[in-house]
């Protein structure tokens, strides 16, 4: 009976990890379906912005209440899960409590630490759970979340919440049964908070208290593997891609859009027709039309989007009841790139389904609403950029199907002939001068 | 008051210690063109030695790159460093955030380098240094000004301060929108936007933005842009408040109060 429980353990686990590291794999693999962009440099400065604002998360800081609140759940969710490692251990060697013979004194604070964070995590997720369903924050409760985003949300919360619960339902149990002297359940010294609960499980027989502290410790763990694999399918993606994103960030000045050098080098060849190549082939395509169109680094914030809205709740333009939303702009992408990834697992690779990120995910109307003004960049706590996303669909929407607002053709054509963006004779550009000397 | 081209300082074997960037909307536009006159006012009283590239200026092609247009932009691009390498010009000024982030941050990887400040932040240094002197009891002495961030000064290239610090050398009593410095909210002219009609909405960003700038009380809303100043304007004025509250550039309110 233990070795069976053993084994049913290990299979458990190694199906968990199997199943996480393959779709890992694929995650990796949509990524990488964008185009080459190298960010293997100032290796400093990367490790410096992964601490402040992955580790650090500097820019949930401009919220306090908010900043603290998530902080407790981020460093609850790490240091708790070095329990988790005595528990997979525990399960693997059949063991109960491995380590507390081996750290002595320690454990029982150790113990005692991760519960206060367990209750810390509960309490913040239940008020997160409230904020998001009855405070109807603005931001949380947007069209853009409608239908599974919204649930997700949810389920991410009350998994959390569960997964605390059966943690100090475990413990107090544990402690009952220590209590009754029952075998193989040593003596600790008393939790803080899960002897709270004890009264709840006083009275019970030692058969059933067995019976509630091994439930516990089971969905538990097996909760843990099943939150494990249900991650790269979430929003919540975000615990892990933080960090990648953070060090890929961008360092140039946000004003800077990236340059596009081989229009750099087609405007230089008509010119300058003795620098051009003699085989000089023009490209194949300007801008975004599909995710394969944007860069690695792109593809990397879509999936980094936890979908928090702080970027949509500072776009001048959203806030104008303009259809654009950055927060949509990322998800669309994500969504679209996972759709492009379902194509190349069925076909080996990806066979043309007549769809594109640009006009089925994501229309010209909300592209053109956009005024730059690098808002979303600078809210985002992950360093997400729909910005370069949306330039780089514009980019695709002008210059692929010169598909441009009448009054924007009219600024191009007096930008090329008059060289200012509206219709004045380029002699009159000093004509204020003129004013001045007079 | 002369203004000197680079090719009139040239044909006479002159080297001016900056070149100022006029810009499209300082050069064209009728009330940008009052910031450019009051921007040159200030350089020639401090008796600093300028040039403009006159005729052989063309738009940077900020709006037609933030467009999508990037051929476009790359056309102005290549001709404007042509022209600036030709004068071997080594500093810029320009009163145009636009024009600004376009020369510092993406003419450099064009190959145009160049040392390029805003006129905000010449304006700092120019008071540093004392060569800027303030009017005893000058006009905007005591009263309320709010100054409104320009994207493509703040977000875009981290100047958040020279501004302010200028605006307090006019010992006035500077006010703070809810929505200032990082999280300042956008004119509404960014990203080619100035150039067409609004998508459908709600709501105006710049009338969104003159309320709030209208909210703080202040007699005067400070802008360091043009394109803002046109957006910040044109808001006031449909609250029909124009009377009460001015929109000025900080070159103006400089070039009013300085000795």
């Amino acid at each position: 009976m233990e070795y069976l429980q053993q084994a049913l353990f290990v299979l458990m686990a190694i199906s968990a990890i199997y199943l996480f590291a393959k779709k890992v794999g694929e995650i990796r693999r949509n990524i990488f379906l964008g185009k080459a962009l190298d960010l293997s440099d100032n290796a400093a400065i990367r490790w410096k912005n992964l601490l402040l604002l992955a580790m650090g998360q500097k820019k949930m800081f401009k919220n306090i209440p908010v900043a603290l609140m998530h902080f407790i759940i981020y460093a609850g969710f790490i240091i708790i899960n070095i329990e988790v490692l005595e528990i997979v251990l525990d399960g693997i060697l059949g063991t109960h409590r491995l380590f507390l013979p081996l750290l002595g004194g320690i454990y029982n604070w150790l113990i005692n630490i991760f519960e206060v964070l367990a209750l810390g995590v509960l309490v913040v997720c239940v008020l997160f759970l409230a904020r998001r369903n009855w405070l109807k924050l603005k931001r949380l409760v947007s069209k853009d979340l409608n239908g599974w985003p919204k649930t997700d949300a949810n389920f991410i919360l009350i998994t959390e919440i569960i997964l605390m619960s059966l943690f100090l339902i475990m413990n107090a149990t544990d402690q009952l049964l220590q209590q009754n002297g029952t075998e193989h359940y040593a003596a600790t010294g008393s939790f803080s908070i899960s002897s709270l609960l004890m009264p709840l499980f006083e009275g019970f027989s030692n058969s059933t208290l067995i019976g509630i502290e091994r439930a516990a410790w089971w969905i538990h763990i097996a909760g843990i593997f099943a939150f494990l694999n249900y991650l790269p399918y979430s929003k919540h993606l975000h615990i892990a891609l933080a960090f990648p994103n953070a060090y890929y960030a961008k360092l140039d000045s946000p004003g800077k859009i990236n340059n596009m050098p081989e229009v750099q080098n087609e405007v230089l060849y008509a010119m300058q027709p003795e620098l051009a190549p003699a085989n000089a082939a023009p490209p194949a395509s300007f801008g975004a039309k599909d995710v394969f169109d944007l860069s690695w680094k792109n593809l990397l914030d879509a999936y980094s989007c936890t979908e928090c809205g702080r970027c949509t709740a500072e776009c001048p333009a959203n806030i104008t009841g303009k259809l654009l939303s950055p927060r949509k702009i990322m998800m669309a992408t994500r969504d679209r790139l996972e759709e492009v990834g379902k194509n190349i697992n069925q076909n080996k690779s990806f066979i043309q389904d007549g769809k594109s990120l640009l006009h089925d995910y994501i229309s010209v109307e909300e592209l053109r609403a956009c005024t730059t003004c690098n808002a979303c960049v600078e809210a985002c706590p992950v360093s997400i950029s729909p910005l370069d996303i949306i330039v780089e669909l514009r980019r695709s929407l002008i210059m692929e199907e010169s598909n441009a607002p009448q009054e924007w053709n009219s600024t191009f054509s007096n930008i090329e002939n008059n060289f200012a963006p509206w219709k004045f004779s380029p002699d009159d550009r000093d004509k204020w001068a003129s004013e001045m000397a007079s | 008051m002369k203004i000197n081209t680079m090719a009139e300082m040239m044909a006479n074997g002159e080297t001016p210690e900056i070149l100022f960037w006029v810009g499209c909307a300082g050069s064209f536009d009728q009330r940008a063109q009052k910031i450019t006159k009051a921007f040159a006012t200030i350089l020639t009283k401090v008796g600093l030695k300028f040039a403009i590239l006159g005729k052989e200026e063309a738009c940077t092609g900020d709006p037609a790159r933030r467009a999508g247009n990037e051929f476009l932009f790359q056309m102005m691009a290549y001709q404007n460093i042509q022209v600036l390498n030709g004068y071997n010009i080594k500093k810029i000024v320009t009163t145009c955030p636009h024009c600004f982030n376009t020369l510092k941050n993406e003419y450099p990887e064009l190959g145009g380098r160049y040392e390029v400040i805003h006129h905000t932040t010449l304006l700092q240094e120019l008071i540093n240094e004392g060569k800027i002197v303030m009017k005893e009891g000058g006009s905007f002495k005591g009263k309320k000004i709010s100054y409104h961030d320009s994207c493509y000064l703040g977000r875009a290239n981290d100047i958040y301060e020279a501004p302010r610090k200028v605006l307090e050398a006019l010992d006035a009593e500077l006010v703070e929108m809810k929505r200032c410095r990082t999280n300042g909210l956008c004119c509404g002219a960014g990203g080619a936007q100035m150039f067409k009609e609004d998508e459908p909405g709600t709501s105006r960003i710049n009338m969104d933005r003159a309320d709030e700038a209208l909210e703080t009380g202040a007699k005067f809303i400070a802008a360091a842009c043009p394109f803002c100043n046109t957006m910040m304007s044109d808001g006031v004025k449909n609250r029909e408040k124009e009377s009460e509250v001015a929109v000025l550039d900080i070159a103006e309110m400089i070039a009013e109060s300085m000795v």
